[in-house]
């Protein structure tokens, strides 16, 4: 007896979700994170209007002044979603307590000079706030920005922030015996110490900014780019001879200031071919608060690299160099 | 006589970035689809670049990578850190 084996080709009816074969305008197969994206967040049939802000819906495209035909866009050139930024950022979190295992076997910062660590807690340290303050903002951003393209990788952004304030306690943790004092002592240094004040005023400043596409301009090009940059990239002789453990345990920072640099210069730059109109109000916003972070940064610098504030002045030029380089007018 | 060059691929969604960039970079590329896999024959040599499938995967892709999809090959191969050339040398 012979057993003759067929096959039968059955041509799946759909190649993906309606919704996405309506924008592709053709029925076929495209990656996970398009279809987790495109055209995911609501826009009709709301219920309730908010009665905390009556003249705006839950979603309304009126809560930024920068206009989009179509906010689906500015997609994410990392082309995050759920699955693929968590498994991203657990690989990245895995090279974290690697190094961090590495720094206390070591016993690296406990080597470092009483000088060294003063530096940390007074320069390194505080940073947890300018983090937690980002973590509100991106949180904002996604909260009052429109079209999932652009708010999932806000809240995505606004929970690496938490992580990142996450590895300076651990650093604080480490200096002072996993007590906490030093990071009561940093929280005095944010509110109280001159040198921090006019970040701590920039940061403030930017918890009330309404509009979400400004606030994210001023949180990607002033914050990140000028502060943070500055902070992660160019302050290492700030730290003395504790600069090799904090380059370790910082790693994932600097790593992080290139990827989403990526995505957010992506979406302004997205956001600002859209129309002169468009272009003009994020040129006027990034100027602003480019000046603003170098300005607050210059601060910084001076007193933690005794360099007259030449590490903000690079870390300004090189984020108005960044903002030209994406089309805007500054 | 010229001779096709040929490389197969799984069809799925790690694969699909890789299928679309031979398409892209291959002009006169034959595409047959079976289950669960894609055959694609080009006359004479076809080329998968990593500049290409990196583009389309928004992440920095590895060339060997392309072995978790790679079903089957037929050519002589020829590849480096950015290329992945199958062809005929007579």
């Amino acid at each position: 007896m012979t057993v003759q084996i067929k096959t039968i080709d059955l041509e799946p009816k759909r190649h993906t979700f309606g919704h996405i074969a309506r924008r592709m305008g053709e029925d076929k197969p495209v990656s996970r994170y398009l279809e987790a994206t495109l055209d995911v967040q609501a826009t009709d049939n709301f219920h309730y209007k908010p009665l905390w802000e009556p003249e705006f819906w839950h979603y309304d495209l009126g809560k930024s002044a920068v206009k989009m035909a179509d906010w689906y866009k500015p997609l994410d050139p990392r082309q995050y979603y759920y699955a693929t930024y968590n498994i991203a950022r657990a690989n990245m979190q895995q090279a974290v307590d690697r190094n961090f295992t590495f720094v206390e076997d070591r016993n690296l910062l406990g080597k470092a000079s009483a000088a060294g660590r003063d530096a940390l807690a007074r320069g390194l340290l505080p940073l947890r706030h300018l983090h937690w303050g980002s973590n509100m903002n991106m949180s904002e951003a996604c909260q009052r920005g429109y079209g999932t393209a652009v708010t999932a990788p806000c809240i995505f952004s606004a929970m690496d922030h938490l992580g990142m304030a996450q590895i300076i306690s651990r650093t604080g943790l480490i200096m002072d015996g996993q007590t906490g004092t030093s990071l009561d002592a940093a929280k005095e240094t944010w509110l109280n110490d001159p040198i921090w004040q006019e970040t701590r005023r920039l940061i403030e400043d930017t918890f009330v900014e309404r509009d979400w596409f400004h606030l994210y301009v001023a949180q990607a090009l002033g914050v990140n780019a000028v502060l943070f940059g500055m902070m992660y990239r160019g302050a290492d002789a700030a730290w003395g001879d504790a600069a090799m453990p904090v380059a370790l345990l910082t790693e994932f920072m600097t790593d992080w200031l290139t990827e989403e640099g990526r995505w957010s210069d992506a979406v302004i730059k997205t956001v600002a071919a859209e129309s002169d109109e468009n272009k003009a109000l994020i040129s006027g916003w990034a100027k602003t608060w480019i000046g603003r972070a170098t300005a607050a940064g210059k601060t910084l610098s001076a007193a933690l690299l005794n360099d007259g504030g030449a590490a903000a002045e690079a870390a300004g030029a090189a984020a108005l160099k960044k903002a030209a380089s994406l089309g805007l007018a500054v | 006589m010229s001779q096709f060059a040929s490389i197969t691929l799984m069809q799925n969604d790690d694969a699909r970035p890789v299928i679309e960039s031979i398409i892209a970079d291959n002009p006169g590329v034959r595409v047959l689809p079976f289950h669960g896999a894609v055959k694609l024959d080009c006359e004479g040599k076809i080329t998968v670049n990593r500049a290409s499938v990196e583009e389309r995967l928004g992440r920095p892709w590895n060339l060997q990578e392309i072995h978790l999809v790679l079903i089957s090959m037929a050519g002589n191969l020829d590849e480096d850190d950015d290329a992945f050339t199958l062809s005929w040398h007579h």
